[in-house]
């Protein structure tokens, strides 16, 4: 059964955590993520749930805590943002290493400094590299649809997820959205049964043992294939969310592509008004489209190619910085078109640092760029230059 | 193989031979020995066997030479010697 329900992303995140009823979850309070484990710890302290709550003295803690009651077998979720992210990092890492599946909700804000906490991706960016899978949010709903696929494909590839949503303007922000109950939920996710855990005291193990020039690359090389299996699964496991909420769900999202000639690529809440900036152009006969990232890693590269090949041009907004290289989804997008035959010509955006406004009229001015090719091939949107103070 | 370094077999330190480390290994002098298992006790590897209530072997296996056994020695039964 669905319900139609009013809340926030990060309201979202934590009906999803209830519902999946998760055995250990372990935290610390950062804004803007601060409201998922507000909610959460009601849940707790109101019996809602059977998870034991752990209060941790930092994030570093807190992934620790996560790695140590995943390894022991349980079904194990956290949440945080940016400066937390990153004092989280060293067991973030071991937590993919170990190849523990652990739900973690990331509310994207800006890394500091100046210190800043409104929405950017330069936190999450920065952990691309980690071995977690990540899926982007472009509103409360797929918060809440994006938590129970996470679920799933941690479970079934054996490596972390993040899941993220932009800190404030999706996090904070009150939304219509669907969500199903609490039986069909459980039915969904089933039952977690690793094959390897700590507390089977039946067949003992050791965990993250020392590994050096003896097995460590084999076991790196177990990782990168393991990232080669996530797409394929992730196709079975939406396949019965989609038949229970009415929905398609793919790693990219395509809106009016099929005869667009002009396309921006975003990911997150900018999505939504890429869309709504779509709906007036096209009252207006522009042949324009959008392509939205669900799925930033591992990144469907053969996907991105076979929506791109042939489009006039694109721009991709990227909302971090790679400091002395491109934006990070520009880069991906630039080297998934290496192959094809027909490119289109390919630019740049950076906008929305540190939560920096993006609106309608800076959308239609990208398309306007696209359409008279008087884009560069890297721009920027909505910042000053040196010359305006 | 078993995925994120598991090791899934019980009670395999044994075929670490964390020995093959060491510089030095200790030499056990019986005569000077007063059997007070100090050294059996503070060995950080268990290395050093008891057998009747008297000093047995020194496993040079998973002894590291870090040469505890000899500092703490109350009699000075104990040297350490060049591999």
């Amino acid at each position: 059964m669905i319900k139609k329900k009013a809340m926030t992303g990060a309201e979202a995140a934590a009906e999803a955590m209830r519902q999946i009823n998760p055995e250990v979850v372990a935290a610390y309070p950062i804004t803007p993520q601060t409201p998922i484990m507000h909610k959460f710890s009601q849940f707790v302290a109101e019996g809602d749930v059977d998870t034991e709550y752990i209060n941790v003295e930092s994030e570093h803690s807190a992934m620790s805590a996560c790695v140590g009651a995943s390894a022991a077998g349980g079904r194990v979720m956290t949440a945080t943002s940016a400066n937390g992210l990153a004092l989280m990092f060293e067991i973030v890492y071991i937590a993919a290493s170990s190849r523990l599946p652990i739900v973690m909700n990331v509310v994207n804000r800006a890394l500091s400094g100046p210190i800043n906490i409104h929405c950017d991706h330069s936190d999450t960016m920065a952990c691309r590299d980690t071995s977690w899978i990540q899926l982007y949010s472009e509103n409360a709903e797929e918060v809440y649809e994006n938590n129970l696929i996470a679920l799933k494909l941690a479970e079934k590839v054996n490596l972390p997820v993040m899941v993220c949503q932009d800190g404030f303007i999706t996090s904070h922000a009150v939304e219509s959205m669907k969500v199903l109950d609490d039986k069909t939920v459980k039915d969904y996710i089933g039952v977690y049964k690793p094959k390897y855990y700590l507390l089977n005291i039946d067949k003992p193990i050791t965990s993250g043992p020392l590994d050096f020039f003896d097995y460590y690359f084999e076991h790196k090389r177990q990782q990168i294939e393991a990232m080669t299996k996530v797409i394929p699964e992730f196709h079975k496991i939406v396949k019965d969310l989609s038949k229970l909420l009415g929905k398609d769900y793919d790693v990219l999202e395509e809106y009016h592509l099929d005869d667009a000639e002009y396309v921006i690529i975003s990911l997150n809440s900018t999505a939504g008004t890429v869309k709504h900036t779509i709906d007036k152009l096209r009252k207006e006969g522009k042949k324009v489209g959008a392509l939205k990232i669900r799925m930033f890693r591992p990144f469907p590269l053969q996907e991105v190619a076979k929506w791109l090949t042939g489009k006039k041009s694109v721009a991709v907004l990227d909302r971090s910085a790679s400091f002395g290289s491109v934006g990070p989804v520009y880069h991906e997008i630039r080297s998934a078109l290496y192959e094809t035959e027909a490119k289109p010509k390919v630019v740049s955006y950076i906008y929305g640092l540190g939560g920096r406004d993006i609106n309608v009229e800076h959308i239609e001015k990208v398309f306007e760029e696209l359409e008279n090719g008087t884009a560069k091939a890297e721009n920027y949107l909505g910042v000053r230059d040196e010359n305006e103070r | 193989m078993p995925e994120g370094g598991l090791i899934v077999e019980a009670g395999n330190s044994i075929e670490f031979k964390t020995g093959a480390w060491a510089s030095v290994k200790p030499v056990h002098d019986k005569n000077k020995c007063v059997n007070c298992l100090k050294c059996h006790f503070i060995c950080p590897e268990g290395a050093i066997s008891v057998k009747d209530g008297k000093i047995d072997k020194f496993d040079l296996d998973f002894c590291k030479g870090c040469g505890v056994c000899a500092e703490e020695c109350p009699v000075k039964a104990i040297k350490m010697v060049k591999k």
